[in-house]
């Protein structure tokens, strides 16, 4: 696992990115050795790579993000592209325009890759099956979240060495998230056992069925973890819908010191921000020498890096 | 919670303390099914022996009580009772609710959350803990609010509050209409195995009725309550049992037709369970006559079919606990035409007189009387009273099954005097009460 990266750029089978669902341990590890490769030119001076020289990247966010958009821009920049970020929520699409026609119209000028967050499951796909060019998921409602499960592996790699054995504990509103469905597909290709913990409430029917182990409180969902990854809860379901308040929220399911320490002794802590401070998580946590919270985002750029280089060699002429 | 608060407290009264040991007893305990003559050795405020073959040697200090045949069972666990503290202390206080509590044989009460304010927050749940303790002799244990305010929007903090000693969850004369949100209260609540309680009466079907519907609400012209008030609610709640696998208890049934509906969600191994007050277990629509309103209870007094029916499903175990749902209401709630006054009766001080009608008429035996009247309510609450097996409190009563009397409500202990036994003649008294081993009532002849 800690062999040098490959030296030519790795190959995915598809054009696009949609999804964990369906790619290979190979296919996840090679893009993980790639993105080493990107650590390393993110922490020179001179970070620009080539390889997307003269193309255009379009980030097309139906939802607002500061965090992902941020980090997809980077990365392609990082690699020579043309990035256009556009701000979906306040533009055609508030004029009526469907996600097909808005689709089309983006088609037209010819971009090279689409990078697309939705909040609605499937759309980013049904968005790919429309248009000439690859298409990355940056995210669609509750389905699927690809470059963070890859991040968050890369980042448990540099640290545990392997993923394979490791036990992950994945906390909180898995009901919701994205990211858990992401990291369950992927964590489970990899070789690791995945636990998610939360209230009944917050955990969707049929997760069992995922290759997950289920538990509704902390001291047994922690035991012997050797990584604790939190989840943001979102505020409107907190007040008395899912959870009755923050309150009993933060008192049963809030990672805190007290809580940490059930999970293994070198048990690291992630989440995939933006966090609740107070709800989900505690602030000595959360800034905590067990905190990998800041290094995932570091990790983000690098990931993205690795999925556009990769995604580029399917690109027309390349 | 309140159990360590007590104990820790140690000798409050000091003499109270002194072993008793009840010979010549009609003993029952349905945790063992025991009903034998035998001892009763009560020490260090727990049961030390109950039962024919005691060979415990008898405390050479123990006060000795010989019963004359008379019945030694677990003190009553009533799991519905209204007490007006806080904000109606003119109806009811914990004071006067325990001491009627402690004359009628009742040694635990679970108290509503409908007061003013609701019971939905965890240090009000702490207030009604200490203020029953300071003023009650007898067990309290409150259930919280399902929903905040009983507003039917959103859940409680359930464990929070559990943890600081709410023993079940309820919307207390409300019911909880919103599918979604019972579905996720059962859910929620099955993570750590709290009780759901339900009032099952859906208040469209309700409407305007103030009895139960068929002929005599026609003759009287009052507007009917239909069954399927309760039946349409319970069912619809099963099915979210059924979902869920959380704990679920319809606190009151009237109608033939909820015991089919419990009965197989029983058969199914639901963890759904049923009381019926003793209301509904001894008297029909009938006794409303010329528009009594201390007969206007919530769920109404049905038809005698049903009572039957209740009376049956009491003796086969499909209804789990006899409650009281002891409800003080006043001249200004009751006072009124039939269709405008309060629902609810008064009954910490006749449940067990009006239970015994059923043993009496041979209906059903005393073991499965006071199964249902300590020993299950005991269990479904997580509590350790309701029997007489050695090591458990010593919460017992001393019970002549046969003595005749007549209730004169001003003789009622409660504040409230809206009782529907106005008159009756029993058989059947409370000669003492034991909480923890000290005595809290003793009855005194004339």
């Amino acid at each position: 696992m800690n062999a040098p990266p490959p030296p030519t750029a790795i190959a995915l089978p598809n054009r696009h990115l949609l999804g964990i669902e369906g790619m290979s341990a190979a296919e996840i590890l090679a893009l993980l050795d790639l993105a080493e490769e990107a650590v390393e030119v993110s922490r020179q001076i001179e970070k620009k790579k080539t390889v997307l020289r003269g193309r255009t990247q379009i980030n097309l966010f139906f939802e607002a993000s500061t965090r992902t958009q941020s980090s997809f821009e980077l990365a392609g920049k990082r690699l020579g592209a043309d990035v256009m970020n556009m701000a979906v929520a306040n533009s055609a699409v508030k004029k009526g325009e469907t996600l097909i026609d808005t689709a089309m119209t983006l088609n037209a000028m010819r971009p090279d890759i689409l990078v697309v967050r939705h909040h609605a499951a499937g759309a980013v796909e049904l968005l790919a099956q429309k248009v000439s060019c690859s298409v990355i998921n940056a995210g669609d409602g509750v389905h699927e979240h690809p470059t963070q499960a890859l991040l968050d592996a890369l980042t448990i790699r540099r640290h545990k060495g392997a993923i394979d054995q490791l036990t992950v504990a994945i906390c909180g509103d898995i009901a919701h998230s994205r990211v858990a469905r992401s990291n369950i597909l992927l964590l489970n290709a990899l070789g690791a056992r995945v636990r998610v913990v939360g209230p009944s409430t917050l955990l969707p029917t049929g997760i069992e069925r995922l290759g997950v182990d289920v538990f509704t409180d902390m001291r047994s969902g922690l035991a012997d973890a050797d990584i604790v990854m939190m989840l943001r809860l979102q505020r409107e379901r907190m007040e008395g819908s899912f959870v009755p308040s923050v309150r009993e929220y933060f008192h049963f399911f809030g990672l805190d010191e007290a809580k940490l320490a059930w999970a293994k002794p070198d048990a690291l802590v992630m989440h995939p921000g933006p966090m609740n401070r107070g709800v989900e998580i505690d602030s000595a946590v959360a800034d905590g020498r067990r905190s990998l919270i800041g290094e995932q985002v570091e990790m983000g750029v690098a990931v993205r890096m690795a999925v556009l280089e990769a995604l580029a060699a399917h690109l027309p002429n390349a | 919670m309140l159990e360590m608060t007590r104990d820790a407290t140690g000798g409050r009264r000091g003499n109270d303390d002194r072993p008793i040991v009840f010979e010549n007893a009609r003993v029952i305990d349905p945790s063992r099914d025991l009903d034998e003559t035998g001892v009763v050795v009560v020490a260090d405020r727990r049961i030390v022996a109950a039962g024919k073959d005691v060979r415990t040697a008898r405390p050479s200090d123990a006060e000795v009580v010989d019963c004359r045949g008379a019945i030694v069972a677990p003190g009553l666990v009533d799991m519905r009772v209204f007490v007006g503290e806080p904000g109606a202390e003119h109806r009811e206080t914990f004071a006067s609710a325990g001491q009627a509590a402690a004359a009628g044989g009742v040694t635990t009460i679970v108290t509503m959350p409908d007061t003013d304010p609701v019971i939905d927050d965890v240090a009000l749940v702490d207030f009604i803990s200490r203020r029953a303790l300071a003023e009650t002799a007898i067990r309290v244990h409150p259930m919280a609010a399902l929903t905040k305010g009983l507003a039917g929007g959103e859940m409680t903090e359930l464990r929070l509050l559990g943890e600081a000693g709410a023993v079940g969850f309820t919307d207390g004369r409300r019911t909880v209409t919103n599918p979604a949100l019972m579905r996720r209260a059962l859910t929620y609540a099955r993570d750590f195995g709290a009780l759901i309680v339900q009032h099952a009466a859906d208040p469209d079907l309700v409407g305007k009725g103030v009895m139960n519907e068929g002929e005599v609400a026609t003759r009287l012209g009052l507007a009917g309550i239909p069954r399927e008030a309760e039946i349409v609610i319970l069912e619809r709640d099963i099915r979210l049992a059924a979902l869920t696998g959380g704990r679920y208890h319809a606190a009151l049934i009237s109608c033939a037709e909820s015991l089919e509906v419990v009965r197989a969600a029983k058969a199914r191994g639901l963890a759904v369970t049923c009381g019926v007050s003793v209301n509904h277990l001894t008297l029909n629509e009938n006794d409303i006559g010329s528009y009594r309103t201390f007969f206007k209870l919530s769920p109404p007094l049905r038809h005698e079919d049903d009572r039957k029916a209740m009376v049956a499903g009491l003796a086969d175990g499909t209804i789990d606990v006899v409650v009281s749902s002891h409800d003080p209401q006043d001249v200004e709630t009751k006072r009124h035409p039939f269709a405008d006054a309060a629902d609810g009766a008064v009954g910490l001080e006749t449940l067990l007189p009006a239970a015994l009608r059923l043993f009496h008429d041979e209906s059903i035996d005393l073991v499965a009387l006071f199964r249902a009247l300590a020993t299950r309510p005991a269990e479904l609450l997580g509590l350790e009273v309701g029997r007489l097996a050695p090591g458990a409190p010593a919460d017992l009563i001393v019970v002549d099954p046969d003595m005749p009397w007549v209730l004169d409500p001003d003789l009622l202990r409660s504040r409230s005097k809206n009782t529907a036994f106005d008159g009756a003649r029993f058989s059947g008294r409370v000669l003492r009460t034991l909480v923890a081993g000290r005595t809290v009532y003793e009855y005194a002849a004339g």
